[in-house]
C-alpha cells in the first residue's frame, strides 16, 4: 500500500486509531487515539493520550472498521496498518508512517484474500508437522476429497452428449442396455482423467497457483493448492481413470468391430490428453473452446451413436452441434474470472486474447447460433420435431449475457452467471433428450397403430 | 476465577473485534483485528493457518496485548480497555481443537454456522489454532476517553 494522498483519504474515514508500541516491560501497549491526517506532509497528528505514546521506538497505528449485523455477525471488514515513528509536537504527537498495509473486503473479497494466503498456510502446516512429528494437513472425508478432486458434478458435460448419442441411435432403431452402460462409464472415466490431468498440468505450469480468484466453476479443483491431495496422487487418479476409460473403449471397439469407433476413440483420448499436456497444450493456444466443443460434442455424441449402430450418420452430428457450442461456452465463460492468472501463466485462451466487449458479444452470437441449429434441424426434419423443446432454454441466454456484462471484472458476483451458464448446457441437453424420447415413443405408438390397422 | 474488572469483562463479552498486538522478529509491534472470545477466565482468539504469521510470532515471543476500542463493535459500550498478557498457541489438531470455543464464537457471529456448512469449500479457513491469553495487566477507560490516564490493575496486585 502506497503512502499517498489516496491513503490519507481512506484514513480520514475512520473515527479513531489504535496506537501500539512495546513498553519497557517488553509487552505490547495500546491506546485509542483521535487523529487528523496531513496528506501534504504525509503524517498523522495524534491527540495527546493518557498513556504517553513513546517517541524513542517504533510505533504501529491501526484503523479498523466492521459493521455489526445482528443475527449473523458483521460485514464491511476493513483495516489499515501503518508502521513508523512518533515525535512530540505542540500539544500532540506527529506520527510519520514508513510502511502501510491493510485489507478492505470491498476491494479484495474474503475468498480472494484467503487464496492469496495459501502459501503461508502450507508453510505453517509444514512447520507444524515438524514441531509435532506427524503430518499436519487439512482434512476432508475421502468422499468429498474425491468429489472435489475429480470435479464430479461437471460430469453432466459427459452425460448429456453420451445420452444424446444413445437416444439418437435408439431413434434410428439400435439400442443395447449393456453397451449404453459401458459407454457412459467409459466416457465418464475419460472425463475424470481429463479433469484431474488439467489440474496436474495447470499446477505444473503455475496457472492454478497464480489464480487467486477461483470459483466453484473455475480455477481448477484447488485440492493440490490446499494440500488435500498431492500432485503424485492426482497423477495416479488421472492415469487410472484414463486406463479404465481406455480399457472400456478398447472392449467396445473390439466387440463392435468398428474402425469408425476406433478413430473416434483415439481422437477423443488425444484431444483430452493434449488439452493441457505438452507439447500441444491446446488450451494455451486459444484452442481450448474448440477442443472442448469437439470432445464433448461430436466425438461423444457420435461415439455413443456408433457404439449402438456401428455406423456414422448426419443426424447425431447435427444434434451434437448445439451441445458442443454450449459446453464450449461453459469453458469460455468460466475463463472470464481466470483470465488474469491464465495470462500470467501463458495460457492464451480466447478470453485472454479478446477484449470484454468481444468476449461478451461472441457469447451471444454463439448461443443464438446453437439455438438456430436446433430450430433449423428440427424444421427441416434432420432432427426429430420434438427436439424443438430445446428452445425453451432460450430465455437463459439474455440473462447470462447481462450477467457477463455486469460482472465481467467481479469474479464472485459473476458466480451466479457461471452457474446459470452450466444450467443452460444441461437444460438444452435434457430438452433435446426429452425431444428424442418423445419422438421414439411416438414412433413406437405409430408402429403399434399401423400393425393393428394392417 | 477472573480478576478482571467487570467493565473489561463486559467489553470482552460484547466486542465483535479487538486489536491483538504481537511482537515481530525485529521487536516492533504488529496488530491484527480478531474476534475476542472470553470464557470468564481466559481470553481466546482463533486464527486460520491462512493467516498464521501471528501464531509464529506468538510462539517466538508470547507477550501480547489486546485492545478493545470501538463502541460500534461493542454494542454501544463506550468504555475502552487494553489487556496485556501471555499467550499460548493451542493447536494439537488444527482441524478440531478450536471447536472447543465454537459456542463462544457462534454467540458473537451466528453466521459462522453457514460457513461451517461450506467447510468443504473453505478447507484451509477451518484449519485453525487457538490463542489463549492469560491476562497479566489491564488498563481501562470507563468513559472511553483515552486522553485521560487509565485505571490499571495487574494480576500481581490482585495476588498480593
Amino acid at each position: 500500500m502506497k503512502i499517498d494522498a489516496a491513503l490519507f483519504e481512506k484514513l480520514a474515514t475512520y473515527p479513531h486509531a489504535v496506537v501500539s508500541w512495546v513498553d519497557d516491560d517488553g509487552y505490547p501497549m495500546q491506546t485509542a487515539a483521535f487523529f487528523r491526517g496531513d496528506a501534504l506532509r504525509r503524517v498523522l497528528r495524534l491527540d495527546r493520550t493518557g498513556v504517553a505514546i513513546p517517541t524513542d521506538r517504533k510505533v504501529n497505528v491501526m484503523v479498523s472498521h466492521i459493521r455489526p449485523q445482528p443475527g449473523t455477525g458483521y460485514d464491511e471488514r476493513r483495516y489499515i496498518t501503518l508502521s513508523g515513528s512518533a515525535a512530540a509536537r505542540d500539544a500532540g504527537i506527529v506520527f510519520t508512517p514508513m510502511r502501510a498495509w491493510g485489507w478492505d473486503e470491498a476491494d479484495v473479497p474474503f475468498f480472494e484474500y484467503s487464496e492469496r494466503s495459501n502459501g503461508q498456510a502450507q508453510r505453517y502446516m509444514q512447520q507444524l508437522s515438524e514441531e509435532q512429528g506427524r503430518e499436519v494437513k487439512p482434512r476432508l472425508s475421502r468422499a468429498w476429497t474425491f468429489i472435489l478432486a475429480t470435479r464430479l458434478p461437471f460430469l453432466s458435460a459427459t452425460f448429456v452428449p453420451v445420452l444424446l448419442g444413445i437416444a439418437a441411435a435408439a431413434y434410428a432403431g439400435s439400442f443395447d442396455w449393456w453397451l449404453a452402460l459401458l459407454t457412459v462409464v467409459g466416457a465418464a472415466a475419460i472425463h475424470i482423467g481429463l479433469n484431474v490431468a488439467n489440474d496436474v498440468f495447470d499446477t505444473l505450469s503455475g496457472a492454478d497457483d497464480l489464480n487467486v480468484n477461483p470459483t466453484q466453476y473455475s480455477g481448477g479443483s484447488r485440492v493440490i493448492q490446499y494440500g488435500l491431495v498431492t500432485l503424485r496422487q492426482m497423477s495416479t487418479i488421472s492415469i487410472t481413470a484414463y486406463v479404465v476409460g481406455g480399457a472400456i473403449g478398447i472392449y467396445l471397439v473390439i466387440s463392435r468391430g468398428s474402425i469408425e469407433l476406433l478413430a473416434i476413440g483415439i481422437a477423443g483420448v488425444l484431444l483430452s490428453v493434449f488439452y493441457t499436456a505438452p507439447p500441444l497444450r491446446l488450451v494455451h493456444r486459444g484452442l481450448g473452446e474448440l477442443t472442448t466443443a469437439l470432445g464433448f460434442g461430436p466425438i461423444m455424441v457420435m461415439g455413443a451413436y456408433v457404439v449402438q449402430t456401428k455406423e456414422l450418420a448426419w443426424e447425431p452430428l447435427v444434434a451434437s452441434i448445439p451441445v458442443a457450442i454450449f459446453v464450449a461456452l461453459i469453458l469460455y465463460v468460466n475463463e472470464i474470472p481466470d483470465r488474469g492468472a491464465d495470462a500470467a501463466a501463458g495460457k492464451r485462451t480466447l478470453v485472454v486474447r479478446w477484449n470484454d466487449r468481444l468476449v461478451t458479444s461472441a457469447f451471444l452470437v454463439a448461443a443464438l447460433a446453437a439455438f438456430a441449429v436446433v430450430a433449423i434441424g428440427a424444421i427441416t426434419g434432420v432432427l426429430p420435431r420434438p427436439t424443438l423443446l430445446a428452445l425453451l432454454a432460450l430465455p437463459l441466454v439474455p440473462q447470462i449475457y447481462r450477467g457477463i456484462r455486469a460482472y465481467y471484472s467481479s469474479p464472485y458476483e459473476l458466480m451466479a452467471t457461471l452457474g446459470k451458464n452450466v444450467q443452460l448446457h444441461a437444460l438444452v441437453g435434457v430438452l433435446l433428450l426429452a425431444g428424442y424420447v418423445i419422438a421414439i415413443v411416438a414412433d413406437k405408438a405409430f408402429d403399434v397403430q399401423t400393425a393393428l390397422l394392417s | 476465577m477472573s480478576w478482571l474488572p467487570e467493565i473489561v469483562e463486559q467489553l470482552l463479552g460484547k466486542a465483535l473485534v479487538a486489536e491483538l498486538a504481537v511482537i515481530k522478529e525485529n521487536g516492533e509491534p504488529v496488530v491484527h483485528p480478531l474476534i475476542p472470545l472470553y470464557d470468564g477466565d481466559r481470553i481466546y482468539l482463533t486464527s486460520s493457518v491462512l493467516f498464521s504469521k501471528k501464531l509464529e510470532r506468538i510462539k517466538r515471543n508470547p507477550r501480547v496485548s489486546l485492545a478493545i476500542t470501538d463502541p460500534v463493535a461493542c454494542d454501544g459500550l463506550r468504555a475502552r480497555c487494553t489487556v496485556q498478557g501471555d499467550a499460548r498457541v493451542i493447536e494439537d489438531d488444527p482441524h478440531t481443537t478450536w471447536e472447543r470455543v465454537l459456542p463462544l464464537w457462534r454467540a458473537k457471529e451466528p453466521g459462522i454456522d453457514f460457513f461451517l456448512g461450506k467447510r468443504v469449500a473453505l478447507p484451509l479457513f477451518f484449519e485453525r489454532s487457538m490463542i489463549e491469553i492469560t491476562p497479566r495487566r489491564v488498563l481501562w477507560w470507563e468513559d472511553g476517553d483515552t486522553s485521560k490516564a487509565p485505571q490499571a490493575l495487574s494480576a500481581a496486585e490482585v495476588a498480593a
